[in-house]
């Protein structure tokens, strides 16, 4: 494994980043792309790849509308550097509606369960994820689901019934 | 945020290549697997390191299986691939019950058992419960393999046992040999994603023997050995509860931060042990809540 120098002394001590070149699954599409060791998959979707659906909230974590499926499971992208995704699959929202927007999203709109919208992206990945997994969840169960996702609406019980409604669909 | 600090990555094909990394840059070395805690430091300036080492490749540490009345929690495996597990959920359910309480969906796809412990915050929701199954910390360094009891672990907040130059292999937990059941309450603001400002862990087994864990109310999770020997050989009862409850305060050392008062925390920590106690006990009889029923 190819080593890589430290230059400078004190606050000028600096290493030298190594780019590499990724290839991976964007939406059912290979994307090869260079990034730096240091770049957040989050910001290499919205900036180098135009995929703008999944947002920077608070960059910790903590709001969930930055998420996507890694490999068919929920995950933050603010939290994941871009080189780890090396030969594996990204799902966006983007990659949902390709075609026609799925259920879910249907639902969503049929239950006006957006009002300022910005959680709406994180919301319907995780709420995904969970219907890929238990296509008919109590409602307890879409609540534990998308605890990690917040809305500063406060729109929740609108978000928790076009889930509950979705579900029958499936 | 981007990340300012600039670091290489690596991406070793073996733990021995692991391992050699981690001695060649020291201190300067961070272990990546989820990055759910590494990722945020890193954003923070908290963390600096040269070279941040993807273990995620090592198909060995992937490890999760129940064999020799062991469960052996591999250092790559996620809170979500402990809680989808049968024998997980069976054998070691107070095991169980603390995963599920771990930050969201989201983060437990990622964040595992072993960098939670690595991470060592005090209000660890792993703490509890590996110290009343008394588990063991099985880690590799270029000397070999070191086997640290969870005891000996945590030494304070985000300082554990763990030397430069060694990487987790795999938590090593005994099935304990007596019929058992468990409860593990989490106090937090919010469901999904907050930190515990209380997590207390009780295991009863048969003949009324008790462990009692504590975590989020001092420096590192702790067993609190002073109200086990009080509750030991005795049958539960109000009585019983009350004067343990009176040991909490020799117990716990909580602090008032951001999330809750000390003396918030302390009152909790009573009134969770007294809920704890109560439903372990009916669990092992047959009679209380669900696991994974919300106590507070």
């Amino acid at each position: 494994m190819e080593r890589v120098p430290i230059t400078g002394q004190g606050s000028y001590r600096r290493i030298k980043m190594e780019k590499k070149t990724i290839t991976f699954t964007l939406n059912g599409e290979k994307r090869t792309i260079e990034v730096e060791p240091n770049d957040i998959l989050l910001e290499v979707l919205r900036t180098k790849l135009g995929i703008t659906a999944p947002k920077y909230g608070c960059g910790r974590g903590d709001c969930g509308t930055c998420t996507v499926l890694l490999d068919g499971k929920s995950v933050r992208s603010c939290l994941i550097l871009a080189i780890e995704v090396d030969g594996h699959e990204i799902t966006t929202l983007e990659g949902l509606s390709k075609d026609k927007l799925t259920p879910l999203q249907e639902s969503f709109i049929e239950h006006s369960s957006f009002q300022c919208g910005f959680c709406a992206p994180g919301m319907i990945m995780s709420a995904t994820e969970l219907l890929q997994k238990n296509p008919h969840p109590t409602e307890e169960e879409v609540k534990e689901a998308i605890s990690g996702n917040l809305c500063r609406c406060t729109g929740y019980v609108s978000i928790i019934e076009a889930i509950l409604d979705a579900s029958k669909k499936y | 945020m981007a990340i300012v600090h600039e670091f290489n990555y690596f991406k070793p094909s073996s733990i021995d290549e692991a391992i050699e990394l981690l001695n060649e840059y020291g201190a300067k070395a961070r272990v990546l697997s989820g990055g759910t805690d590494l990722v945020v430091r890193i954003k923070d300036g908290f963390e600096t390191p040269d070279a941040v080492i993807d273990i995620k490749g090592l198909e060995e540490l992937k490890t999760l299986e129940f064999k020799d009345n062991k469960l052996i929690v591999g250092s790559l495996v996620t809170f979500n691939e402990l809680i989808d597990n049968e024998t997980v959920k069976e054998k070691f359910p107070l095991l169980w019950e603390s995963a599920k309480t771990v930050a969201s969906m989201g983060i437990r796809n990622r964040a595992t058992m072993a960098g939670n412990i690595c991470s060592a915050v005090p209000s660890l929701d792993s703490g509890p419960a590996l110290l009343l199954y008394e588990a063991t910390v099985v880690v590799k360094g270029k000397d070999g393999e070191r086997r640290i009891p969870i005891e000996e672990w945590f030494l304070g907040p985000r300082k554990t046992a763990l030397k430069e130059g060694e990487l987790v292999e795999y938590i090593e937990i005994p099935l304990p040999q007596k019929k058992h059941a468990g409860c593990y309450v989490k106090l937090g603001r919010y469901n999904g994603e907050d930190l515990a400002q209380v997590g207390v862990g009780v295991l009863a087994l048969s003949g009324n023997e008790y462990r009692v864990a504590f975590c989020a109310v001092g420096p590192k999770p702790t067993r609190a050995k002073k109200i086990e020997s009080l509750l030991n050989g005795k049958e539960l009862s109000d009585s019983l509860i009350e004067e343990a409850k009176k040991l909490v305060e020799e117990e716990i050392s909580p602090i008032t931060d951001i999330r809750a008062t000390k003396e918030y925390r302390m009152h909790m920590a009573k009134v969770m042990l007294d809920r704890a106690l109560k439903a372990a006990v009916g669990r092992l009889n047959g009679k209380g809540p669900d696991y994974g029923t919300r106590l507070i």
